[in-house]
């Protein structure tokens, strides 16, 4: 069987290549679904690589696939938004050097109507309280996201347990999807308000904001590099130039220039400078 | 349906103004399907031969596996192809999660199965007295399975075509070892997925009909090839 031998041959030169290639001027970026796209990373990474030369590859998944990708060795560093998540994350090693970023906010989207007669609450887990008295119809992300994590907290705070109740849905789809089932279903559901400003009108979701403002539906971002202590191989050289720049008055700046298409400012910088690592 | 018009409109216009991303992501997509096509093809058909002509041990349960192999769901095999090549994973020194040959080894997975399962089906078909006359005219065993390739050459093509249909089609897998990477592991399916989650339903549906019309190319040339028998001469010429 010449031909197995050649296979296997050609499968292991193809894998030198491969490693050989993933030179220093490479970093990957484990990251969410709502920066890539809402097009915050197609604005800030050619800005970044055009200043260090060295490119980043985003892979945009779930806040919590990203923390596990980092943990696992299979990126260098991640931007997330779930801070307990992180935080916990950080004390255990797999993460050094975090950073807050940015922040933007949830809102809590829902029918025109508003079954529930939410609109204008000022308390987050209020408002959710009375969704579940009303029994009105509310879709979760329910997959781990950071959405999902800052909903679920919401619940928490209002005492209350939506698992398994008939007007609870649990979508496990990202947060566009989401989006677009809960305005189907006529349902509320908990979107940042990136991603609602960015989708709106692509979309056509014939819904609006009903509760927003409240503190607790703030939305850190933070950005951290893998402990290049438990995997050696990362670029964590790479993983600081971009951290440092993304907390720094360019990359600040940059965030705060990103606009939709609608000229909407999606994201409010927030690192605080005397962070720079050396 | 004025968003089928519209699809078609916008495909039209995307490939009037054919941008060089656009290209680089069909030229992947290609790339990527075409070398796990031919990774299956000279791993399966072999597979698929031994199976149909040799007296094997316990070959009804390889055959029944591989049948149930050419079921794989797609994100099962990303699944377990990630955890192999993490960096966390047994094999994880290779370096090859997120690029491209990842998701070669991952497509070569899913159409292995059905190049090997079909191409076998096929030889199992050929009439039995093409083998035995071919023995009695003194044709050596190389000579004889030859011949019986060469009867099944129809069969053994349209695996090839179906496995190729698949990987073509496919996105599960190669979304979770290659990681949707812009400009590196980004290519038609993986496209049309992001797309749809941006809400630009309408160039995702462009996308969509330009991989129906690549597809249809191919599958234009294939069928050509199948017809004339080039395939055979090529190949045992």
């Amino acid at each position: 069987m010449h031909f197995k031998k050649l296979l296997a041959t050609a499968v292991i030169l193809a894998a030198f290549v491969a490693s050989t290639t993933s030179a220093a001027d490479r970093i990957r970026c484990a990251s969410t679904t709502s920066t890539q796209n809402s097009g915050l990373f197609d604005h800030l990474l050619p800005l970044f690589e055009k200043k260090t030369g060295i490119h980043v590859n985003v892979i945009a998944v779930g806040t919590g696939a990203a923390i596990e990708i980092g943990k696992r060795g299979d990126a260098d560093l991640i931007l997330v938004h779930a801070k307990e998540q992180e935080l916990r994350a950080v004390n255990e090693g797999y993460f050094i050097d975090r950073r807050d970023v940015m922040y933007n906010d949830f809102v809590l989207i829902g029918p025109p109507d508003d079954p529930a007669k939410i609109q204008g609450i000022k308390s987050a887990p209020a408002a959710f309280k009375k969704i579940a008295e009303s029994n009105s119809a509310f879709v979760s992300r329910g997959d781990w996201s950071g959405t999902h994590t800052k909903e679920l907290s919401l619940w928490k705070k209002a005492a209350l347990n939506p698992q398994g109740r008939k007007w609870y849905l649990e979508a496990g789809q990202g947060m566009a999807k989401t989006q677009r089932i809960a305005n189907e279903k006529r349902a509320y559901t908990i979107t940042d308000r990136g991603t609602w400003l960015a989708t709106r009108e692509g979309d056509r979701l014939d819904m609006k904001i009903v509760v927003q403002g409240d503190p607790a539906l703030f939305n850190q971002y933070g950005i951290m590099a893998v402990n290049p202590g438990q995997h050696k191989h990362v670029n964590y050289e790479g993983a600081k130039r971009f951290i440092n720049w993304m907390v720094s008055p360019d990359g600040q700046k940059a965030i705060a220039s990103y606009k939709d298409k609608r000229g909407n400012q999606l994201f409010t910088p927030n690192a605080r400078p005397h962070e720079l690592m050396p | 349906m004025d968003f089928l018009l519209l699809g078609f409109k916008k495909a039209f216009l995307l490939i009037l103004h054919l941008d060089r991303d656009l290209l680089g992501i069909i030229f992947l997509s290609l790339k990527v399907s075409g070398l796990a096509l031919v990774i299956a093809t000279i791993s399966g058909l072999p597979l698929g031969a031994v199976l149909g002509l040799k007296r094997l041990p316990a070959k009804g349960v390889f055959i029944t596996l591989m049948n149930t192999f050419m079921g794989l769901p797609p994100v099962v095999v990303g699944l377990f192809l990630y955890l192999m090549l993490s960096r966390s994973g047994p094999l994880g020194f290779m370096g090859l999660l997120y690029t491209p040959w990842a998701m070669v080894l991952a497509q070569t997975v899913l159409a292995l199965p059905i190049v090997a399962s079909l191409s076998h089906s096929a030889i199992i078909n050929v009439d039995p007295i093409i083998g035995q006359a071919s023995q009695t005219l003194g044709a050596s065993p190389v000579q004889v399975t030859r011949a019986v390739l060469n009867e099944a050459r129809y069969g053994i093509l349209s695996g090839v075509i179906a496995a190729f249909g698949r990987v073509m089609a496919e996105v599960g897998a190669i979304l979770i070892v290659g990681g949707n990477i812009a400009g590196y592991t980004r290519v038609m399916t993986t496209t049309i997925a992001l797309e749809t989650d941006k809400g630009n339903f309408e160039l995702a549906l462009a996308l969509g009909i330009i991989l129906l019309g690549i597809s249809l190319l191919i599958n234009v040339f294939l069928h050509v090839m199948q017809r004339k028998g080039m395939l055979y001469r090529s190949i045992w010429a």
